[in-house]
């Protein structure tokens, strides 16, 4: 689904990926971790098309394209959704209309009809479900006086709403309290089948009780400097970064 | 089109006194008495009325050119501008396909019903609507309340005692140097009239969408509600206008009499110049209304259009415990320029009024709100609420507000707010990566913006005006 071939990325004149190289295939999970400045957000960005970097060098491949000739707007309609780490307000613009538009946008992609007001409002409902999101949010306008739970909640609601080819959730479980990144995690569970992947990108082995990965990579410096399975994950937790910097820095 | 070129192609070959042919009747450019004379005689006016003209006539010359506005304003020749045309027989076009293809696509785009699209852009109606008999029903529902509604001029004729009661009160031609030139040579517009204690039956817009006739270059409205009465009331059009008067000052004077309710919806889209900032129209509006006790006056409005706007629709709040609200969204692209705003005068006690503006700037131009509160002596307990925000599109455009505070009664409370935004890059993304392209992010993000102003227009028209906000953005980012 998503090949990542020696990535290079800069903003301005710092590089910032060194040559990422990643395979995700369908029915996957991925957690990437790292510490801070490692890069990992920047990924997400670069896969997602953010124009703020610059793409030096390396090729990435989804669902059989190049990746990195589509613009913004149709990587996404193709299927491929970002969780931000933080979801901007769009003020006096209703979640409601926003989503509509981002539907029919993906439908019209896929050469599919609009949804009908009916069919539209049964689907926001049945979504809203599965992040335990309050239906009155989705009244309201896009994360305007949302609580910083609430806005993550929204991240998935939006996901489950465009039932994306591939997630890549940024650092998705920050600033959650405990029953917030249960309904997150479980919400991303429940929205996994064998015909989609997840990359979700964290700081804690926590978010990785509730989604479970099958491989766990480590980022440092532009690179992913290791990978392995769940357990990696639980070691990093235990015995932080150092012992593998240490080796790579050698 | 240049200035030089527009006035050519009206003036032809006619350049000596005055000229009938048997399609256009015009007279010689420029402005003196017996021009005035000729405009009241063509009108088949009553001598009052002529009188009025050139008082405000001999008021003009004596005016200076106001400069205080934030504009950059190319110098008018005043005597080179024809001051009477009779309406042209326009040739009615056999079918849609004879429509410039960027008309029929800007009507496409705002979603405007073919038969309308038809009646807008001078297409014989007949075979699709008849649009004679409807405009027949309308006139017979509006009769049936005692509600007058015709043309200035008709009224100056049929209604001289509503005219000579109320014509000038509000906005008398001592105002300012436009509305003097307008009472010296208006050309025609429209008068309203809703008798006391009725609600007229139905938006007075619906009536416009299928006359959308020329009302000409030196417009004057008369709106009068008399005590009790209500009535909405939208002027313009969301589809684009092009005019070949490349001045235009227009006069609306509406009168809201105890306890009665006025809505004014305004959408402009005259033509703006073209993305190098030539040609356009300058437009240069005086509105005002009078409010009486216990009434109510509401100004909406939707600026899209025009290279120069001047205009600053106000509320007089004379009675006790009357109400006025002005809600407004400018926006400007290229090398547009608006000046524009609103006045509250508070007089009567218990007087509240609100003001709401949103200025949207985009490409080269220059938008800049100027308000005015101002709370008399004998104001007690008067109450304004003012909110000024600006958004900017780009970095080559300005917003600029001028909000004037002067409040000479203890007892007010007025409030004032202000923000200034942009459209972020973190914005533009997050919808782009939902799949949204980046016109449609904007022009989401717009309307978004402007909601709390969209909402207060008539339905029919918010949907347009939605619309219109993004099509005028077009090319804007990115």
């Amino acid at each position: 689904m998503l090949k990542v071939k020696n990535l290079h990325a800069s903003v301005g004149d710092k590089e910032i990926l060194r040559g990422i190289n990643l395979e995700v295939h369908a029915g996957e999970v991925h957690a990437i971790m790292g510490p801070n400045g490692s890069g990992k957000s920047t990924l997400a960005s670069v896969l997602a098309g953010n124009e703020k970097f610059t793409v030096t060098e390396g090729e990435v491949e989804f669902m059989g394209q190049n990746l990195l000739d589509l613009s913004i707007e149709n990587r996404a309609r193709m299927g491929l959704f970002l969780g931000f780490q933080y979801p901007v307000e769009i003020p006096g613009v209703t979640m409601a209309n926003f989503m509509k538009m981002a539907v029919n946008e993906q439908r019209k992609f896929r050469g599919e009809e609009p949804l009908t007001a009916g069919e539209f409002l049964r689907m926001m409902r049945e979504k809203s479900a599965v992040v335990e999101l309050d239906s009155k949010l989705t009244s309201r306008a896009v994360n305007e006086g949302f609580s910083g739970g609430e806005k993550k909640k929204n991240e998935i609601f939006q996901m489950a709403m465009l039932d994306p080819k591939l997630a890549v959730l940024d650092e998705t479980d920050s600033g959650l309290d405990i029953d917030a990144l249960r309904v997150v995690a479980t919400g991303v569970t429940k929205l996994h089948t064998p015909e989609n992947a997840t990359v979700v990108i964290t700081h804690y082995q926590r978010l990785l009780d509730y989604i479970v990965p099958d491989f766990v990579h480590v980022l440092y410096h532009g690179r992913i400097i290791y990978s392995g399975d769940k357990s990696l994950a639980l070691k990093l937790e235990k015995e932080g970064y150092d012992w593998l910097i240490n080796e790579y820095d050698k | 089109m240049a200035e030089k070129e527009i006035i050519d192609t009206i003036e032809g070959e006619y350049k000596y006194g005055f000229t009938t042919d048997i399609e256009t009747e015009t007279i010689a450019r420029g402005l003196n008495e017996d021009v005035i004379r000729l405009i009241s005689a063509k009108k088949e006016e009553p001598e009052w009325m002529l009188e009025r003209r050139l008082k405000a006539f001999r008021h003009w010359q004596q005016m200076p050119l106001p400069e205080w506005a934030h504009l950059n304003i190319p110098e008018i020749d005043f005597q080179d501008i024809i001051y009477y045309a009779a309406p042209k027989q326009v040739k009615k076009l056999g079918s849609m396909d004879e429509v410039d293809p960027e008309l029929k696509r800007t009507f496409d785009k705002l979603g405007i019903p073919l038969e309308e699209q038809m009646a807008l852009a001078g297409v014989a109606v007949d075979a699709v609507m008849d649009s004679v008999s409807v405009k027949t029903t309308f006139r017979e529902t509006l009769a049936e309340k005692g509600i007058i509604f015709c043309s200035i001029s008709e009224a100056i004729r049929e209604y001289p005692e509503l005219i000579q009661k109320y014509l000038g009160t509000v906005v008398p031609y001592t105002d300012n140097y436009y509305a003097a030139l307008n009472a010296a040579v208006f050309s025609d517009g429209s008068f309203c009239y809703i008798p006391k204690g009725v609600r007229c039956p139905m938006e007075l817009s619906t009536y416009f969408r299928i006359n959308a006739e020329n009302t000409g270059q030196f417009e004057r409205t008369l709106l009068v509600a008399d005590e009790g009465a209500y009535v909405s009331y939208l002027e313009g059009c969301t589809a684009p206008r092009r005019d070949e008067n490349q001045l235009h000052a227009a006069v609306v004077e509406i009168i809201v009499e105890r306890d009665a309710e006025v809505k004014y919806s305004t959408v402009q889209n005259w033509y703006p110049g073209d993305k190098e900032g030539k040609g356009g129209i300058y437009n240069f509006v005086t509105k005002r209304g009078l409010c009486r006790e216990g009434a109510r006056l509401s100004w909406t409005q939707v600026e899209t259009g025009s290279a120069i706007t001047w205009k600053y629709p106000s509320c007089v709040l004379l009675g006790d415990n009357s109400v006025g609200e002005f809600y407004s969204v400018a926006m400007t692209n290229n090398y547009q320029q608006a000046d524009t705003g609103t006045k509250m005068i508070h007089i009567g006690r218990n007087t509240r009024s609100r003001i709401v503006s949103k200025g949207i700037s985009a490409g080269k131009s220059q938008n800049a709100y100027r308000g005015l509160v101002r709370v008399a002596k004998g104001a007690e307990n008067a109450r304004n609420y003012s909110q000024c925000d600006s958004l900017l599109i780009g970095d080559k455009c300005g917003a600029h507000t001028f909000p004037v505070i002067d409040t000479r009664n203890s007892s007010a409370v007025v409030e004032h707010e202000a923000t200034t935004s942009k459209i972020s890059e973190e914005q533009l993304m997050y919808c782009r990566q939902r799949g949204l392209s980046t016109e449609d992010a904007v022009g989401l993000i717009v309307n978004g913006y402007a909601r709390e102003v969209l909402a207060k227009l008539p339905m029919e028209f918010a949907v347009e005006a939605q619309k219109l906000l993004a099509i005028n953005l077009e090319g804007s980012v990115g």
